[in-house]
């Protein structure tokens, strides 16, 4: 078994227990109490630039290319050529200037803790899922399951989105500058989707928790969720966030419409998504 | 999973199988059991192209029975003798594989009464009868399958393709796609999904004559359309109207003689990404897909839930 020591995830009562078998990978290390840098996350320089051309690399080369590149202390990365390829740029766990020139295939981006990434082109299903932090810009369009689950940054896409933008997302903002298809927010927690378009069948279905902000049409709400009155907090909000975006500078705030959970069908109440990244 | 693309060229003859194999080779981790082509060719002037198979490829991975290739051509006698008794004029014959023909040939009745009869020969299937469209499937990716049959010859101005991951039939000829919308010539379909009102439907449409070859509940698209199409509507009122009649998660391609369509099911379940050009459509699962004819950056999008759409040569 693991010798767990005094560490501050055992200061907040956490990872007290015997762990045994896989559980007895180390990803931190318990000695240095107060550093909690992610395993696989490097100090980097923005100004160290260096390019990539994806066309003749795999996946997987591209992605260890990075990391290597990462490692060497490159903080500003551009890849040419992605050709729509799948999960290119995932698991980026640290601050970065990430530029891919062309489009990306399905999973990409996912599960990034931190980095700031444009993509020229579109890209494909679920483009940033489980992102916790950093900004991704998407210049076109993006596929369905835009930025599901994501728990925390901005997430933009300046095109039209796919179905189910945001399904199941705890956290962060994500901004369409388009239009959304069918079950967007679908089973939100928490977080914001602001979409500059019309919107498809059932916005917000199931949703728990969370905002929603639609400037176009929308085609119908889901179940348990309703329109709710747009706040001048909530335009000065949005006036922000838009300016993050780098678009809808010129729009007519108060013609947004507002839409918010219910509450009737589940009470979701937990920790914050800062709390919760704290503890995982 | 499975697989789909298609592609149509506007007022442009092309290498078409050379160009949907790539396609589909490109999504062969979406399916590796086994892949189908739809190709429409040049033809040859009035006559038809019938594509027919006697039996069943039985190597590795297959889920047929191993036949003696005597018994293939029996079968083959068979079909020889039905075409004669209907008054079909077989202009030019062409073995593929021990179990796979392609025949040209005058033919002016009904293709219906045709298809009944030719297909009363036990296992024998007819793949496509058209002027135009040449339906090809095997076990293997695409590369293997084209390879078997020539298929990058054929020139052509679209096709639809489909490589499949056995879901829930066996691995064999008859269950892969495309599928032929019997008993219209030139038409098919490939679907990536699953459809839960399957056997309600199949049963409906049994009691209306229509024929179902496999249990792959793909099939039913085809045949679906087909009866559509047979009392009256429209290949796009066909299409909108299976988004409410038929139940589960689907997008699926069709093509006729000079068309192709996409439906997606209202739930927008199953990817497909679309690249339009004034002279070029080209549809697939993935864009890596597309990918392989444009190389170069290209403006793609996601089709909405329940969208329907259909181009033309």
């Amino acid at each position: 078994m693991a010798n767990i020591k005094d560490s501050k995830a055992t200061s907040m009562g956490l990872h007290q227990e015997a762990l045994k078998g896989r559980t007895q990978q180390v990803f931190f290390n318990p000695e240095e109490s107060e550093n909690f840098y992610y395993y696989g996350a490097y100090d980097v320089d923005f100004n160290q630039r260096t390019e990539i051309d994806a066309m003749d690399l795999s996946c997987r080369e591209l992605n260890e290319k990075m990391h290597s590149l990462m490692k060497e202390g490159y903080g500003t990365i551009v890849v040419k050529n992605p050709q729509g390829k799948h999960s290119l740029g995932v698991g980026i766990l640290n601050k970065l200037n990430l530029i891919f020139e062309g489009s990306l295939g399905y999973f990409g981006v996912g599960s990034i803790d931190g980095p700031v990434v444009r993509i020229t082109g579109r890209v494909g299903w679920s483009c940033a899922e489980n992102m916790m932090a950093g900004k991704v810009v998407i210049e076109k369009n993006a596929g369905s399951c835009f930025g599901a689950a994501i728990r925390g940054g901005d997430l933009i896409c300046k095109g039209s989105v796919g179905a189910r933008t945001g399904i199941d997302m705890k956290g962060g903002t994500i901004v369409i500058g388009g239009d959304a298809g069918a079950f967007t927010g679908f089973m939100m927690q928490r977080g914001r989707i602001i979409i500059l378009g019309d919107v498809g069948e059932n916005l917000g279905d199931s949703m728990y928790d969370g905002t929603i902000f639609v400037l176009g049409s929308i085609k119908s709400l889901g179940s348990d969720a309703i329109e709710a009155e747009l706040t001048d907090l909530d335009k000065k909000w949005l006036k922000r966030k838009l300016e993050v975006a780098e678009i809808g500078s010129n729009i007519d705030l108060s013609k947004i419409t507002k839409v918010v959970a219910g509450k009737k069908l589940w009470n979701y109440d937990a920790l914050e998504p800062t709390e919760r990244k704290g503890a995982i | 999973m499975c697989g789909i693309a298609g592609l149509i060229h506007k007022g442009k003859t092309v290498k078409i199988g050379y160009e949907l194999q790539n396609m589909l080779q490109a999504l062969k981790h979406r399916g590796p059991d086994s892949t189908g082509f739809a190709l429409y060719g040049e033809g040859h002037g009035n006559d038809y192209i019938m594509r027919f198979k006697v039996g069943e490829n039985v190597k590795e991975g297959s889920s047929a029975v191993n036949e003696d290739k005597s018994v293939y051509d029996a079968r083959k006698k068979r079909v020889d003798a039905h075409l004669k008794e209907l008054g079909a004029e077989v202009i030019n014959e062409e073995q593929i594989t021990p179990y796979s023909f392609k025949y040209i040939m005058k033919y002016d009745g009904d293709l219906m009464e045709f298809s009944k009869t030719i297909e009363s020969v036990e296992m024998v299937e007819i793949l496509s009868i058209g002027k135009h469209l040449e339906l090809v499937k095997d076990i293997g990716d695409a590369k293997v399958v084209s390879k078997q049959y020539s298929l990058d010859q054929i020139k052509g101005t679209h096709g639809i393709g489909h490589t499949r991951m056995a879901t829930e039939s066996g691995v064999d000829i008859r269950s892969a796609h495309p599928f032929w919308g019997y008993p219209f010539s030139d038409v098919s379909v490939v679907h990536n999904g699953q459809l839960t009102n399957y056997w309600n439907n199949r049963r409906r449409l049994e009691r209306t004559g229509m024929r179902f070859m496999s249990e792959c509940d793909s099939e039913l698209i085809a045949v679906y359309l087909a009866q559509k199409m047979r009392s009256g509507a429209s290949l796009e009122e066909g299409m909108r109207d299976s988004l409410t009649e038929l139940d589960g998660v689907f997008t699926y391609l069709v093509a006729t003689q000079d068309s192709l369509g996409m439906a997606k099911d209202t739930m927008a379940a199953k990817p497909m990404v679309l690249y339009e050009s004034d002279d070029l459509v080209a549809l697939g699962s993935e864009e890596i897909a597309i990918r392989t004819l444009l190389p170069q950056e290209i403006d793609t999008y996601d089709p909405y839930d329940g969208e329907v759409k259909v181009w033309q040569i």
